[in-house]
């Protein structure tokens, strides 16, 4: 099957049942009908509960979680590091 | 598409098959901005075409291993976790190492941590590790395996710099722990094997799915877990994110935790602060340049290790 829009190639992918077919080259998809319907039921079996809501500013804030006897020492954490490239780096490499 | 021409053979092969898998042989009307190298690294190169990539493996990547992790990827039962492959066999090599091809997702943004998905990718390990491993044989997850693999290239690379020795006295403590078979347990679950940020991508309709299966196997989920771990230990992950993290894997069932989650992440978290250690060295001398601050970080948690070891369900709460 051929995209109607940029003619690419389309790939069928199985979702639990669910046929979709996506373009490989502007990344869309056909759905069948009834089909987005069965995907919205399927995700949702997918979705944990919302978590919490974050607590409010200003209110104190949660115990500090449990850290290894060779962690930074306490009041030595490096948070600022967070938004640091050198760190960001870290983040996205193995 | 210069970028992909200029840039070797495995990259102008890799550019080419993603070609024909979105065009065939008819003509490409893509915009030249969603055709370029993504990941051109020792371990896999990455080359995107539109809506799909092409990777080249790890050279010495083996058949067997190899095609249950794809197919892993592909397996129903995962289709909520992991990104599948485009259907259909890929038997195209290049330079002797396997191809596949998977549809292009949107990553992290690397330059906003603050938006990174956490608490996603905690329920996404979660569910993986809740998953029962497929029948027939599945390889182990390699995250041991790639840790040691680091050691090795530290003292290949910089056996003499100072901060070598410190890095070799805390994989010591490591390697004591993890046993004969290296892998410091036979705890058995489905693994990723290699988890960070880069390992996320959003699937055709935005959700968060988990991708690179070349670690994958079965193994102690905890090493999954470990490299925010050793973050957060190093004192670089702020502590509300970590506990964000850990917090939403432990909602979601996720059972490396239990019952005490410094007895089990101690000794990945470890190995993991290691491994990033020793890349470090390697990798900055490689570059001639030397060692970042928070690279350096990771290098005075190393020299921490030896000599405060944590006694199991004692982790401080500070």
């Amino acid at each position: 099957m051929q995209c109607p829009k940029c003619h690419a190639a389309m790939h069928t992918y199985n979702r639990n049942g669910v046929q979709i077919e996506q373009c490989s080259g502007c990344r869309g998809i056909f759905l069948d009908y009834g089909e987005l319907e069965a995907l919205t039921r399927l995700e949702s079996q997918w979705q944990a509960p919302p978590a919490p809501p974050a607590p409010p500013a200003g209110y104190p804030a949660q115990p500090a979680p449990a850290a290894p006897a060779w962690g930074a020492p306490h009041g030595g954490h490096h948070g600022g590091h967070y938004r640091q490239r050198g760190f960001g780096r870290m983040l996205f490499s193995s | 598409m210069e970028r992909v021409e200029s840039d070797g053979d495995v990259l102008g092969a890799l550019a080419l098959i993603a070609r024909g898998a979105v065009h065939g042989g008819a003509a490409c009307g893509c915009d030249p901005g969603v055709v370029r190298v993504l990941a051109d690294r020792e371990d896999g190169a990455v080359v995107r075409h539109g809506g799909i990539v092409a990777k080249a493996h790890a050279p010495g990547t083996e058949d067997a291993p190899h095609a249950v992790r794809v197919a892993l990827a592909g397996d129903p039962a995962l289709a909520g976790v992991l990104l599948p492959p485009v259907p259909g066999p890929r038997t195209e090599r290049v330079a002797g190492r396997p191809v596949t091809v998977w549809p292009y997702g949107p990553p992290v943004d690397p330059g906003d941590p603050d938006a990174a998905p956490w608490e996603e990718a905690a329920r996404l390990l979660a569910l993986l590790h809740r998953t029962p491993p497929p029948p027939g044989p599945l390889p182990a997850m390699r995250a041991p395996v790639k840790a040691a693999l680091a050691v090795g290239r530290m003292l290949r690379a910089v056996p003499d710099h100072p901060a070598t020795a410190t890095v070799l006295a805390a994989w010591r403590t490591v390697t004591e722990e993890l046993g004969e078979d290296g892998t410091g347990g036979t705890r058995a679950y489905l693994c990723h094997g290699d988890f960070h940020l880069g390992q996320l991508v959003r699937d055709f309709h935005g959700a968060w799915r988990l991708i690179d299966v070349d670690d994958a196997g079965l193994g102690d989920p905890a090493w999954d877990l470990a490299r925010p771990a050793a973050w957060f230990a190093a004192g670089l992950l702020p502590a509300e994110v970590w506990a964000r993290f850990l917090g939403a894997y432990d909602a979601a069932g996720g059972p490396a935790t239990e019952p005490d989650p410094w007895a089990r992440l101690d000794l990945p978290a470890r190995a993991l602060t290691v491994q990033t250690a020793a890349l470090a060295l390697a990798k900055s001398t490689a570059e001639g340049r030397g060692l970042d601050e928070v690279e350096g970080v990771m290098i005075d948690t190393c020299a921490r290790i030896p000599t405060a070891r944590t006694v199991p369900g004692s982790a401080a709460s500070s």
